[in-house]
């Protein structure tokens, strides 16, 4: 005993008393239960609600949904029947249009910020506030942007007006998404290069891009799948009452967030399901481009890290 | 700024060796052997001479003044404890410190007589001929072959590459472990391998120098004899500057090294060249106080 008391001393505690909890670990175990258990409750509750979400659009939408919704235009003059073909195939254009527009642009950025513009540059710099601002300009304010810039010009709303206001949705998206995982490509693969006397856009092109390719892919299909269901802009851009599908890029074109809109509106009890319908089809899309996204995601960390 | 003037004769070595062609498939030609001078056991050309060189970064000194001469077919060591400024060091033969924020370089480093941060200089023309490899292997993720074969392909040294492939991984002693199976992926290989093919890569380019900064600290015992084996044979073709923390690899594998420290004596702790000489003189009689505790283990 005599050591034990010798110990106490020199140490501030008995080294020999069992090991529970003692001093304020008790207090401060309690305290690190409660913010784990109000981290897990936020976390469910953030799953909860994407889960009523779906279940709700899932159980009004399912009645309306058949084949031949998926490939019938909307009844011409309201009413029963019909589907949503012409919504899909518009959306599909407006979104493939302005996804080819933003994802080269958007990509070409975040090389330029990471592989050439220094941490100091001013320009590297004023082009990252400036995404950073573009990715909180809200939608309907692009909307009114491509109204002033393309439709007052010409005189009607278009599809491309339409897919210029999701291109300038999708592209911050696209460049923050594909910044991040340029810089997962490890600065080794870039000083390999370099040491072997061969010009940095060669390695980029050659080396960088194809570790990333999975990466880049995933981001911008995410950014796409987020600027598919913008309402606002197209609304402002490309609001279209004429169901059927035109082909011109230059004229208005319907997609599928805008009849949800107009037929969610509708006194008529067809069109309502038909709305329900239409938004289980969306967010399906999305969904599945979502979770193709990630899993392409997965692979190409994998062939990053090795 | 200690400097044991070796057995050359500077008259021709600073000149005679011209830099290569941009794109030279040939070997280098040998010059004519020259008469000795008497007392001199072999005749040596000046690749590196360093002039001054101090590094800062910011604000920060890493390196003091240091004066050397790296010569041609030697295998030069650069030893010290950690934070000596002897990666900095190697690292500024090739301008890959550049990238690094705040880097700033005083005095000259000659190559072949020709300025190395000099305006009119290419980085990339640089590295082209003073290659490097580095601590932890860091192959592409691409096939073995592709490794070898990606910086032959951007030079546009395409004229036989199966050749310079195997060429070049029989120069890092692979070729027999990987032969069959070329086409595998590089991340596949164990770490020696992948060292080893990271060597391959760099002399696939046939350079003038190779620059390996610690090649082995991340390697076990085994492979670590191997790549110092490798060493021997190299540097028949080329001039190797070798960083490492092991004393013993430098005794090994080293003709002459240099001993870095860090000098504590003013505010700030700034690397410094304490001695460089042959070998043997740095690890048998040494001339400064700091490198014999250091190289017997007194060193902190």
């Amino acid at each position: 005993m005599t050591s034990t008391a010798h110990s106490s001393d020199r140490l501030g505690y008995d080294p020999t008393a069992p090991l529970t909890p003692s001093g304020n670990l008790r207090r401060r175990l309690v305290v690190s239960r409660i913010a784990q258990g109000g981290a897990v409750l936020a976390a469910i509750l953030a799953v909860a609600a994407l889960a009523v979400v779906t279940y709700d659009v899932i159980q009004q939408g399912a009645s309306a949904l058949s084949l031949g919704f998926l490939i019938h235009d909307p009844p011409q003059f309201g009413g029963a029947g019909g589907g949503i073909r012409s919504d899909i195939l518009g959306t599909a254009m407006i979104v493939v249009l302005g996804a080819l527009m933003a994802t080269p642009i958007g990509i070409l950025i975040a090389i330029y910020l990471t592989e050439f513009a220094s941490p100091r540059s001013r320009l590297g710099n004023a082009l990252r506030l400036g995404l950073d601002l573009m990715q909180g300009v809200p939608s309907i304010v692009v909307g009114i942007f491509v109204l002033g810039l393309i439709v007052d010009v010409q005189h009607k709303d278009s599809g491309f007006a339409g897919s210029v206001a999701l291109a300038i949705i999708m592209l911050p998206l696209i460049a923050r998404s594909t910044q991040e995982v340029l810089r997962l490509v490890p600065t080794a693969l870039r000083d390999a290069s370099d040491a072997l006397g061969v010009e940095r856009w060669r390695a980029i092109l050659t080396v960088i891009l194809p570790t990333a390719v999975g990466g880049i892919l995933t981001g911008s299909i995410l950014a796409i799948a987020r600027a598919a269901g913008e309402t606002a802009p197209l609304l402002v851009a490309d609001s279209t009452f004429g169901p059927h599908l035109t082909f011109n890029w230059f004229g208005p074109m319907p997609n599928i967030p805008v009849s949800i809109l107009t037929a969610s509106e509708a006194l008529n009890p067809a069109a309502y399901a038909r709305a329900w319908g239409a938004a289980l089809v969306l967010l399906a899309g999305i969904l599945l481009a979502n979770v193709g996204a990630r899993l392409l995601l997965a692979r190409s960390r994998r062939r990053i890290t090795g | 700024m200690t400097e044991g003037e070796p057995d050359v004769s500077s008259t021709y070595s600073d000149q005679s060796i011209q830099p290569r062609r941009r794109i030279q498939n040939a070997p280098v030609p040998v010059p004519a052997p020259r008469p000795q001078v008497a007392g001199d056991p072999v005749q040596r050309a000046t690749v590196f001479d360093i002039r001054d060189m101090s590094v800062t970064y910011g604000t920060k000194r890493a390196l003091d003044a240091t004066t050397l001469k790296i010569y041609r077919n030697l295998v030069t060591a650069v030893i010290g404890p950690s934070g000596c400024g002897k990666s900095t060091f190697i690292r500024s033969l090739n301008r890959m410190n550049d990238s690094i924020p705040g880097f700033q370089i005083g005095g000259q480093v000659l190559y072949h007589g020709h300025d190395v941060y000099a305006r009119a200089t290419n980085r990339v023309e640089v590295r082209r001929r003073i290659g490097m490899v580095f601590q932890k292997p860091n192959p592409f993720p691409k096939s073995i072959y592709d490794n070898v074969a990606w910086a032959p392909r951007n030079l546009g040294m395409k004229h036989d590459l199966d050749a310079r492939v195997e060429r070049a991984l029989r120069g890092a002693a692979l070729w027999n472990e990987v032969k069959d199976r070329l086409r595998a992926s590089a991340l596949s290989l164990s770490g020696g391998q992948q060292q080893r093919l990271c060597i391959a890569r760099a002399i696939a380019v046939e350079p003038d120098v190779l620059l390996l900064d610690e090649p082995a600290s991340a390697l076990d015992p085994v492979a670590t004899a191997s790549i110092e084996d490798l060493m021997h044979d190299l540097k028949h073709r080329y001039t190797i500057v070798i960083v490492t923390h092991n004393m013993q690899q430098a005794a090994r594998v080293a003709d002459r090294t240099a001993f870095f420290s860090l000098d504590t004596s003013g505010p700030e702790r700034v690397g410094t060249l304490v001695e460089y000489d042959d070998t043997d003189v740095i690890f048998g009689r040494p001339a400064d106080t700091r490198t014999r505790d250091y190289v017997t283990g007194r060193f902190g």
